[in-house]
């Protein structure tokens, strides 16, 4: 199939960021990624500058491929990541925009590549158990309930891409870090640290300028592993809870 | 050189644990003052990380990533092994040794081995303490499931996605630490270079990946924990960055690279399907506890799926082979990895595979549908007619499988529910890795190597859910120990300038180098390079090997590295954010490391594992061992033009060598 890309350039020699078009001739059987290498290998042999993307594990697990399809990031499928998208989604003719993950705190860094280390930073503010290698008691001590080990494990499947942040119009990071905090305030292990470590977090969030909730839920809709909102609804709750108690 | 091995004496159940308590220690005062570089935050890495931090040590980490939740080991699927015995099915510590070192087909260290099953059952109880949601039974305690033909029952699991969970608790764990400021996290970081500093390694070269700059970054000791080099072929399973550049690096500084012929195939990957392919997906082991591999009986039909004017719903029952059924009757279709993975290829050499490349054979559910349909029905109690037993084996395939058929039909684009699944083999891990001692430790003092980055525990073959025990337990409980056998004696070191000649040759080194493959400027993409070298060596040191082959291999990589280093094109520059370049320095070094490994393969006259002979056969054209010749690890020193064999000879106390029979 012949296509027409429209992709987000910015950086090295565009000092400001266009879109610019480019031809390419794909086979339905290609990832949408593999696509993008096509186009690369093309841009190479005329002596230009490849488009630069993130990706690396190709099979939607490590989240690292982060781009804007037709205004949908991760492209039309739901509960797919970019690099899971096949061409056989799109047919002869057609024109696909491609940009970057656009938010406040996700600056490019050069085409579609962005730097996404502000949910490190979140991370490092709480989103841990605080348990030392060496101490803990056998991992049967403690039996957890099908339905609360059910849920956090739904919540931890997050894989960290921002999808989320760049679905929304506020540029909010609210559904990535409830899933954070669902994960291990639901487990038992995580329990003893759930207060704080929302508190922490959330504070995080603020500072690296990701924008408020108003419960649109594009981010629910747009997450490639489906995370759900109601993470969202217990954070608020727990850490409203949190604020009072504390005042 | 003499490989000390510096295994402890004793008993092989106390060796550890004796040595352990008295081993050299590193009071805190001290450990605040010495500075550790950890290289790689996978599963080893992060772990090794954040263990070191918490014990007090000033740690570096680096990563290519642009975060340490995204390294290669998150991928991992099936599980962890550990003996826990939690399902009272006669598991143990010795039975987990002995699975290992008999499943590595008798080529790995015993004492390594036994640390890495007694180290299992802290690793589960340290990951579910930090938070990973393991899979549970219903009353609430941990579930196993049986992995890779052992007999019990002893992999935890997190549903299909085991990698990631652990991972993200390693990262959480190194998350913690940063946030404490015991380690500094250097993201988008690649070590281009080891710095050694009279003989010891004390630092690194690193290329800050968004600004092009190199830096220089001194530690008293450097640990590697950079994974497996599978990528080498090319198409593989593994992520797309995985690369052999920082141990490579140290093998161009003196390190020794060991068994680097070592490769896994796995035989459950999705087929290639054109030349556009850039990487190979895996699909879980697990699939062929019920699936029946088979090719068509005559070339003929086979040739028809082939051309497209039949499918394999065509091909009558009798008119199938079911080869791993009718070749090895006592396993069937649960054969080792190794052993499947060569029959696929026989029978798609003799020109039975059913895809248009004929590089594929059929997993088919049918009969486990109808089987479990049938179960179905008879406990409902209700007199079903075919198609109802179908729908109802249907259901029970999807409830186990289900998340599996998903992803082979968002790849292929077919329903697995109605045709049979199109597998073929694929590389998928490496078992060969930098030669370390007990103490994981190099034959460069001050150097470490972990995870799947070293060669030390799988020997020739890789049993599944164990590459993540390894890496956990080497990052987690050794390391953490055996690094002060070290480090004890440099209490009185101060800290290591970076600013020394050492440091600033290295960097000019990187530098020239950089420079000189951007000044080639040539007509070839990196890529293209990367492929083709990945055709030779699957082609002639893959599946299975012949002398003649590995001969004429050896060559067309050293002809190919020449083309490269005189006609690749790296576009864009060295200051920048420059994503070529850094592939280029990779496949660069992939070169060097193919033509070690057609050397290494050719010089082993045996059929062990992973590395399949054809001269050294059974009359039945089983692989065949040879323990008199060949119980040893293969170290090779390198050189441009002759690298040197060193041996460390294998010594067998405590298991007796057997013959592996699936038969
Ligand atoms: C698809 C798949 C499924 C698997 N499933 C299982 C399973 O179910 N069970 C099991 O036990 N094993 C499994 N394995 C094997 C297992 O996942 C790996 O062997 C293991 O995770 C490797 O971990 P590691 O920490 O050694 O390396 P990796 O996770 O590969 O980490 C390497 C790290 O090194 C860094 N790095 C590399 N080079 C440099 C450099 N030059 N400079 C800076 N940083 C660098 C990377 O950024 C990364 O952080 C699977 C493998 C694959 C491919
Ligand atoms: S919540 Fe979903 S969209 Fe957001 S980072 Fe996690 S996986 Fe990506
Ligand atoms: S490349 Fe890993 S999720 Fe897409």
């Amino acid at each position: 199939m012949k296509l027409t890309l429209k992709i987000w350039r910015e950086g090295g020699m565009y000092a400001s960021g266009k879109l610019e078009t480019y031809k390419v001739e794909a086979d339905e059987h290609m990832s949408f990624l593999e696509m993008l290498d096509v186009l690369n290998q093309q841009l190479i042999e005329e002596k230009k500058d490849p488009v630069a993307f993130d990706h690396d594990c190709r099979e939607g697990i490590c989240g690292s491929c982060s781009m804007v399809i037709n205004g949908q990031p991760h492209g039309p499928q739901k509960g797919t990541t970019a690099c899971q998208l096949h061409m056989r989604s799109y047919k002869n003719g057609d024109t696909i925009t491609i940009e970057p993950f656009r938010a406040k705190s996700f600056p490019v860094i050069k085409d579609l590549v962005v730097d996404r280390s502000a949910f490190d930073r979140i991370i490092q503010a709480g989103g841990y158990v605080s348990v030392n290698t060496g101490q803990a008691p056998d991992g049967n001590a403690i039996p957890i309930e099908g339905d609360t080990a059910g849920k956090a494990f739904d919540a931890a499947t997050c894989i960290g891409c921002g999808a989320c942040v760049a679905a929304c119009p506020n540029g909010s990071a609210m559904l990535f870090t409830s899933a954070k905090v669902a994960h291990l305030g639901l487990l038992p292990q995580g329990k003893v640290e759930h207060e704080a470590r929302s508190q922490k977090m959330v504070a995080q969030m603020d500072k690296e300028g990701f924008g408020m909730c108003s419960n649109v839920g594009a981010c629910e809709a747009e997450c490639p592993k489906e995370i759900s909102l109601e993470n969202i609804a217990r954070l608020n709750r727990s850490y409203i809870a949190s604020v009072f108690s504390s005042e | 050189m003499k490989l000390e091995n510096k295994v402890p004496p004793g008993n092989l159940d106390e060796k550890w644990t004796k040595y352990k308590s008295t081993m050299n220690l590193v009071a805190p005062n001290n450990k605040r003052r010495i500075e550790v570089i950890v290289v790689g935050t996978g599963l080893a890495g992060a772990s090794a990380a954040a263990t070191l931090g918490e014990l007090g040590y000033k740690v570096k980490a680096f990563t290519f990533h642009d975060s340490p939740r995204r390294a290669h080991s998150i991928a991992a699927q099936g599980g962890i092994n550990a003996a826990k015995n939690y399902q009272n099915d006669g598991d143990s510590i010795y039975r987990l040794f002995y699975d290992t070192i008999k499943g590595g087909d008798y080529r790995s260290r015993e004492a390594n081995v036994h640390r890495l099953a007694e180290a299992s059952t802290e690793i589960i109880d340290h990951c579910v303490a930090q938070g990973v949601p393991f899979a549970r039974e219903y009353g609430g305690l941990l579930a196993n499931r049986s992995f890779g033909g052992v007999q019990v029952s002893r992999t935890f699991y997190a549903r299909g996605q085991t990698g990631q969970q652990l991972l993200i608790g390693a990262y959480q764990g190194l998350s913690r630490q940063i946030a404490k400021g015991t380690v500094t996290m250097y993201n988008r970081h690649e070590m281009l270079d080891l710095v050694k500093v009279d003989g010891k390694a004390r630092g690194i070269i690193a290329r800050n990946l968004l600004t092009g700059e190199l830096e220089r970054h001194a530690a008293h000791c450097v640990i590697l924990a950079t994974g497996g080099y599978g990528n080498v072929y090319y198409l593989s399973t593994n992520a797309m960055g995985s690369n052999v550049t920082a141990a490579w690096r140290a093998v161009k500084r003196g390190a020794l690279m060991a068994n680097p012929c070592m490769c896994q195939i796995h035989p459950t990957c999705i087929p290639v399907s054109g030349d556009y392919q850039s990487k190979l997906t895996l699909m879980s082991e697990s699939l062929r506890n019920d699936g029946r591999v088979w090719v068509p009986k005559t070339v003929e039909d086979a040739k028809a799926i082939q051309e497209g004017r039949k499918t394999g719903l065509d091909i009558a029952e009798e008119d199938r082979d079911y080869y791993l059924e009718r070749r090895y009757p006592a396993f069937g279709n649960l054969v080792p990895r190794d052993v499947a993975s060569r029959a696929a290829k026989v029978a798609c050499d003799e020109g039975k595979g059913v895809s248009k490349s004929g590089l594929a054979v059929y997993l088919d559910f049918s009969s486990a549908i109808q089987r479990y349909g049938q179960q179905e029905a008879n406990s409902l109690g209700i007199q079903a007619n075919a198609a109802k037993i179908t729908e109802l084996g249907t259901a029970v395939i999807e409830k186990k499988y289900g998340n599996l058929f998903q992803m082979y039909e968002k790849i292929t684009g077919e329903n697995p529910y109605v045709m049979s699944m199109k597998i073929y083999p694929a590389i998928h891990y490496v078992m060969g890795g930098l030669w370390v001692d007990y103490n994981l430790e190099t034959n460069v003092p001050g150097l470490f190597a972990l995870g799947e980055a070293n060669f030390s525990d799988h020997g020739a073959n890789r049993l599944g859910a164990s590459a993540l025990m390894q890496g956990l337990a080497d990052g987690y409980f050794v390391i953490p120990y055996t690094i002060g056998q070290f480090l004890s004696g440099e209490i009185r070191t101060p800290e290591i300038s970076n600013e020394t000649a050492e440091f600033m040759a290295a960097e000019k080194e990187t530098k020239e180098r950089l420079e000189g493959l951007m000044n080639i400027k040539g007509n070839q993409s990196v890529e293209s390079f990367h492929r083709r070298l990945g055709k030779i060596i699957w082609e002639y040191c893959g599946m299975s090997r012949n002398a003649e082959g590995l001969k004429k291999a050896r060559q067309l990589v050293r002809e190919l590295k020449a083309e490269f280093y005189k006609d690749v094109f790296i576009p864009g520059t060295i200051d920048e954010f420059n994503p070529e370049l850094e592939k280029a320095v990779r496949v660069a070094d992939f070169m060097e490391l193919g033509e070690l490994m057609t050397l290494d393969a050719l010089e082993r006259n045996e059929s062990c594992g992973g590395h399949f002979r054809e001269e050294f056969t059974t009359e039945e054209g089983e692989a065949k061992r040879d323990d008199d010749g060949y119980a040893f690890v293969s170290a090779w020193e390198w050189d441009d033009d002759n690298p040197t064999l060193h041996k460390e000879e294998l010594v067998f106390e405590n298991v007796e060598l057997k013959t592996r029979s699936y038969k």
